[in-house]
């Protein structure tokens, strides 16, 4: 690189930035939050561990806990990173109903999920007797899961957040989050009156179909992120990466192991 | 701020959709693991490794790690290596509290009859 290229490249880096992350701090930040909160998640995988390998009675995760309905859940997570990727692909071109609509779909992929966690939960609880005083394998089991999901409830609000400030700024995304908050505390409330999963899905398709509504609704002005400008949708993907591969982790460790 | 060009970007899709396809072929695998006759221990050890192995997909490929500066990823792995020194801190003391307390059980119980 020439003496004139090196000094223009020079004048768009700010002295302080990050060497780790040239492009933002915020990505930096998440990664450093990431990191405190896969100990989180490690201590509560290793106290569970230890728990199960010292007491022989445990039972088989597969005789109590549905398999098939967890491998679908985690197919959802998968499919739902990959509409992330390709959000964060569509805004990396300045395609900007293709951030909505991949932001949309990755959002009815979270909440889906919670929708099912609900249906098992209200039916391993209400159905066949389990719950977190009962005995070990309860605790161990709502806490990872519970923990994950508020992760998950987390992700689908952030999401929601990000394709409301796409849109229309701070306002646009305090709204789309609210109306997110709204949608899947009714999506969880009607799936575990109903007990059904057939519901959660439609409830979690409404959901997500309202927010992308609202969201397009808020439209109008200048969209704050473009081909140049993406570094929040980033940071927002990462979070929702790293709760899909928090998930295939308790996936194994808790259903399949 | 990162400018990717078409080419890049078509490439990555690309790599993405392998990804994605990687992911659903192991979670099948894990899932016909788990039913066949086998030890567990041999099971939790494949279990184990297929889980490691898609967890390392997820943050090299989705998460970029792949990509990024080298130093971000220690970041990334160094919670990883506690939770697994953690763990072997664990073991022996809950596991052998947990099994002296149930062997203590079953003696007191044959003591009764």
């Amino acid at each position: 690189m020439s003496q004139a290229a090196v000094a223009e490249h020079d004048v768009g880096i700010e002295p302080a930035e990050s060497p780790l992350t040239p492009e933002s701090w915020g990505k930096l930040g998440m990664w450093v939050f990431l990191a405190a909160d896969a100990m989180s998640f490690g201590g509560l995988l290793a106290g569970y561990g230890a728990l199960r390998y010292g007491d022989p009675t445990w039972p088989v995760p597969k005789d109590i806990l549905g398999v098939q309905l967890t491998a679908f859940m985690t197919f959802l997570l998968i499919c739902s990173s990959v509409t992330m990727v390709e959000a964060l692909a569509a805004i990396r071109q300045g395609d900007q109903r293709g951030l909505r609509r991949f932001l949309m779909l990755t959002v009815m992929g979270g909440m889906t999920f919670l929708g099912l966690q609900a249906f098992e939960w209200t039916k391993l609880i209400l159905h066949e007797g389990q719950s977190i005083a009962r005995n070990n394998f309860g605790a161990t089991f709502f806490i990872l899961t519970g923990f994950h999901g508020c992760h998950v409830f987390g992700g689908v609000t952030y999401l929601s957040a990000v394709l409301g400030r796409s849109v229309r700024g701070v306002a646009g995304a305090v709204v789309t989050a609210a109306v997110a908050v709204a949608c899947t505390l009714g999506l969880i409330v009607v799936t575990s009156a109903t007990l059904s999963g057939l519901v959660a899905v439609i409830a979690a398709a409404a959901g997500a179909g309202v927010v992308f509504l609202t969201a397009n609704l808020l439209a109008g002005g200048t969209p704050v992120y473009n081909a140049h400008n993406n570094n929040e949708v980033e940071i927002a993907a990462l979070y929702w990466h790293f709760v899909d591969l928090i998930w295939i982790l308790v996936f194994t460790f808790v259903y399949l192991i | 701020m990162t400018v990717h060009t078409p080419e890049q970007l078509a490439h990555e899709q690309r790599r993405y959709l392998q990804v994605f396809a990687w992911l659903v072929v192991l979670t099948a695998v894990e899932l016909a693991v788990i039913y066949p006759h086998i030890s567990p221990l041999a099971k939790g050890l494949m279990l184990v490794v297929l889980a490691a192995t898609k967890a390392a997909l997820v943050a090299l490929f989705f998460m970029h790690l792949a990509v990024e500066k080298r130093t971000l990823a220690y970041i990334a792995l160094t919670p990883a290596v506690l939770c697994v020194l953690l763990v072997f801190a664990l073991l022996p003391d809950l596991g052998a509290f947990t099994r002296a307390l149930t062997h203590a059980t079953s003696v007191t119980a044959e003591a009764h009859e």
